[in-house]
């Protein structure tokens, strides 16, 4: 079972993870992904990987508490275990030198863009970041993306840090006066879509990761069917990146919404169990 | 001792079963299996004919007369020995083998009368043992210091690894998903085949000393060429199907429409039966209208899931009539038992939603059955004008799965043919790459337990074969 090393908050509600599982330290490459299950009842969900050490032999999770599992596992600390990891899923960013390429990253979504970013630094791209957030407490991995790419600009809805504003905003400035010639926008999917929008009829290659539901992740259920350039792919083996383009985000949407009822089901048992164990304790 | 006349006398005993209404509310086994009685009778049944043709009907050449003859005496244990030296896993053949096809259609007794239960008498043999001494493991013989890699858990990944640490190589099993068994696990139903058997089956192979890795993607973590280079011998590819087929057909994606792996996998793997004690939800089919596209064993499992899910009606959908429904006879027996309610000769043309995206209906086309197809089957055709609606809340692909291409996009030397199957010498089960070796529904598409489980004893003497020539090369 893989054991966790190292666990910290980096935001209110997400956490960052650095899980021991050398083989898939070795392996993963950006824009990968791994499908975990906390334990013996727990559903398997897909989380990017946003990093890797070689020499520690581990992978980095960055996890926000949307639903149960989430939060779950946020609870964990270092010197816990994950039942299963498997990995790593999905192909991997296809990475050229494009020219000015620009990642941009809204909330979590950044943790998913930065090992993408510093693929495209590597590959000799003149690299911006954008990271998005409600707030400057959301705002994460900036010390980082700073560390790898040559510009980074930093939004927040309410202005509280960086520019007021949506990353949207940014990356038209950008646009004025740059030749940007390749976006990865990574996020909600209203984030993701609006940057489609923009970037659409200035032809710029724009490239957008999916955040579908998934099982098995290996392209044997069809659960994480999405539909792009009017075709149905599987996200899990076909993805998780498309030419945002040709992403039918409104199917996307509507299929995430598949369980909701469900999800608030289990969210509420999970705190009600919490609470309970916490009053005992 | 009986003649033959007294044994043609007695009649098939019939399976002890759940009834419908009861069953429909619950996940249990819905067969309970023989009492030494009724085994002991049936068994008197068979006619012990000097040259058995039954035998011929089953793929893996189990010897069934001698068996049968010992039950009659009423030693259980002797018969699961001499079941379990040609099946390596009659408890769960006993259960989901199509006997109406293999062994039980050429039964003598069953040219008079109705086929001697072989398959009932497997089951009960096999449980038998495990309930009274668990299950029994095979001598090792001395360990050859070779190592084989199975890529696959599934009943070929299964059988071959019995069959090779037995001759004393080191056997590691690799399986993307995190349990063993293939579909025995996420693909039937725990109410036909009690997952709880498929785990005894396994655990004894664990004992045997075969190294079993979960979680492991062979394509993704490590290439079958990499396995060879990292002091694996010979590798057996038993993958199985692993790709669902769609009907592409507009509205496919709606939410409510699911493919059978995904809703099995949902309901038999992750428990959603059991949500929200389980953490996996599934379509709430409490009340509602629920059709199953497809006829063979899987549409009638995700069917009969929807029933105990609470759905108010379960329909099959099928292009083709009764007749040509693939799945076991005794499924769709019971299917209809509980409920299920069969439209023949309608076909799919289009999934209706909700404007919140929601699946509402199916717009059907009636067919008629024309000339027979290279399956000799005889072809349905559409009726033209006979387009009609039906109300639906949920729906289930269940039209059969095509090949899943992680090893063949990561093995390039590896020849497939235009489905996608691995291409393999039938005899050997070898591949097109040296130490290679595959088998099951890789190879043959969607078949059946028994044929992969063959296959993967067919590929584990080959391999045996491999590698003691391999040796003899060395020295
Ligand atoms: C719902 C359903 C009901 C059925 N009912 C019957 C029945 O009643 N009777 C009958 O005889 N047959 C039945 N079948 C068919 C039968 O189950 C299959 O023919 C049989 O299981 C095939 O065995 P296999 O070993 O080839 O593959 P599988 O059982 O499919 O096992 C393959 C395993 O390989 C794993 N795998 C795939 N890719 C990789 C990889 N790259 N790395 C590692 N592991 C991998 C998979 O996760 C899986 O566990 C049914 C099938 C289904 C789906
Ligand atoms: S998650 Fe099952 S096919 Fe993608």
């Amino acid at each position: 079972m893989p054991q966790i090393l190292s666990a910290k908050f980096i935001a209110p509600n997400i956490k960052r993870f650095d899980i021991l599982s050398p083989k898939i330290a070795q392996r993963r490459k950006p824009g990968q992904f791994v499908i975990i299950r906390i334990d013996e009842s727990g559903e398997r969900i897909p989380l990017t990987i946003a990093d890797s050490n070689n020499e520690n032999g581990t992978i980095t999770i960055i996890v926000q508490a949307v639903g149960r599992t989430t939060m779950e596992l946020n609870m964990l600390e270092a010197g816990d275990t994950i039942l299963d990891v498997v990995g790593p899923l999905g192909k991997p960013s296809e990475i050229e030198k494009f020219g000015n390429a620009v990642s941009i990253g809204g909330g979590v979504g950044t943790a998913i863009a930065y090992p993408t970013a510093v693929a495209l630094k590597q590959a000799g791209n003149h690299t911006i970041s954008i990271i998005g957030g409600r707030s400057k407490e959301f705002v994460i991995l900036e010390d980082e993306m700073r560390n790898v790419c040559d510009e980074v600009y930093v939004t927040t809805d309410d202005g509280s840090y960086g520019k007021k504003g949506f990353v949207t905003d940014q990356l038209k400035e950008l646009i004025l006066h740059k030749k940007i010639d390749f976006v990865l926008a990574i996020g909600p999917i209203p984030m993701m879509k609006a940057v489609a929008e923009v970037t659409r009829d200035k032809n710029i290659k724009t490239v957008v990761s999916l955040n579908p539901i998934m099982v098995d992740g290996t392209g044997m259920c069809g659960g994480c069917r999405a539909t792009v350039d009017n075709k149905t792919v599987f996200v899990c083996v076909d993805g998780p990146e498309f030419d945002a383009h040709k992403v039918d985000f409104e199917t996307l949407d509507r299929r995430n919404r598949t369980y909701l009822m469900d999800e608030k089901i289990s969210l509420e048992k999970f705190q009600c169990e919490s609470e309970k164990h916490f009053q005992r304790k | 001792m009986l003649t033959n006349k007294e044994r043609m006398k007695i009649a098939r005993q019939g399976m002890p079963q759940q009834e419908g209404s009861t069953r429909v509310n619950n996940f249990s086994e819905v067969n309970l299996g023989f009492s030494e009685e009724l085994a002991k009778m049936e068994a008197l049944r068979c006619l012990q004919c000097p040259k058995p043709i039954c035998i011929e009907g089953c793929p893996v050449g189990i010897k069934i007369g001698d068996f049968i003859s010992l039950v009659a005496e009423g030693d259980f244990l002797g018969a699961a020995a001499k079941v379990k030296e040609d099946n390596l896993l009659p408890a769960i053949c006993g259960r989901v083998c199509p006997q109406e096809e293999q062994c039980e259609v050429k039964c003598v007794v069953g040219k008079k009368s109705e086929p001697v239960a072989i398959g009932r008498l497997e089951r009960f043999v096999a449980d038998y043992e495990r309930e009274h001494v668990g299950i029994r493991t095979p001598e090792i013989k001395t360990k050859t210091n070779k190592r084989v890699a199975i890529v696959g858990s599934g009943p070929a990944g299964l059988s071959c690894a019995g069959d090779l640490i037995q001759q004393g190589h080191d056997v590691t099993v690799f399986e993307a998903l995190h349990e063993l068994g293939g579909v025995l696990i996420y693909g039937i139903p725990e109410f036909r085949l009690p997952k709880e058997i498929v785990k005894a089956e396994i655990e004894s192979l664990k004992k045997l000393g075969v190294d079993f890795q979960k979680n492991v993607v062979i394509g993704f973590i490590d290439t079958v060429d990499e396995l060879l280079k990292n002091g694996y011998d010979a590798v057996f590819i038993a993958v199985g199907a692993g790709l669902p087929y769609f009907l592409n057909i507009p509205g496919e994606n709606l939410n409510g429409v699911y493919s059978s792996n995904e809703f099995l996998t949902r309901v038999n793997l992750m428990k959603a039966y059991q949500f929200p004690d389980y953490d996996t939800p599934v379509f709430h089919c409490k009340n509602s209208k629920v059709a199953v596209f497809g006829g063979g064993n899987t549409a009638m499992d995700a069917v009969r899931i929807s029933k105990r899910l609470g759905a108010e009606h379960s329909y099959i959908i099928y292009r083709r009539s009764d007749v040509e429904m693939p799945a076991r006879k005794e499924e769709i027996h019971h299917a209809k038992e509980e409920g299920i309610e069969f439209i023949y000769l309608a076909n799919p043309l289009e999934f209706l939603g909700t404007k919140d995206g929601w699946l509402k209906a199916v717009k059907l086309q009636k067919m008629e059955l024309g000339e027979p197809d290279s399956s000799g089957r005889r072809r349905p055709v559409p009726i033209s004008g006979s387009e009609y609606q039906l109300e639906l809340d949920m729906a289930v692909i269940a039209i059969g799965n095509g090949s899943n291409p992680i090893i063949q996009k990561t093995t390039p030397e590896l020849q497939f043919n235009k489905w996608g199957n691995i291409v393999v010498d039938n005899a050997t089960m070898k591949t097109s790459k040296e130490g290679v070796f595959a088998g099951g529904d890789i190879v043959t598409g969607g078949a059946t337990v028994i044929l992969a489980m063959g296959a993967g004893r067919k590929a584990a003497a080959a391999i045996n074969q491999f590698l003691k020539n391999k040796n003899l090369e060395l020295h």
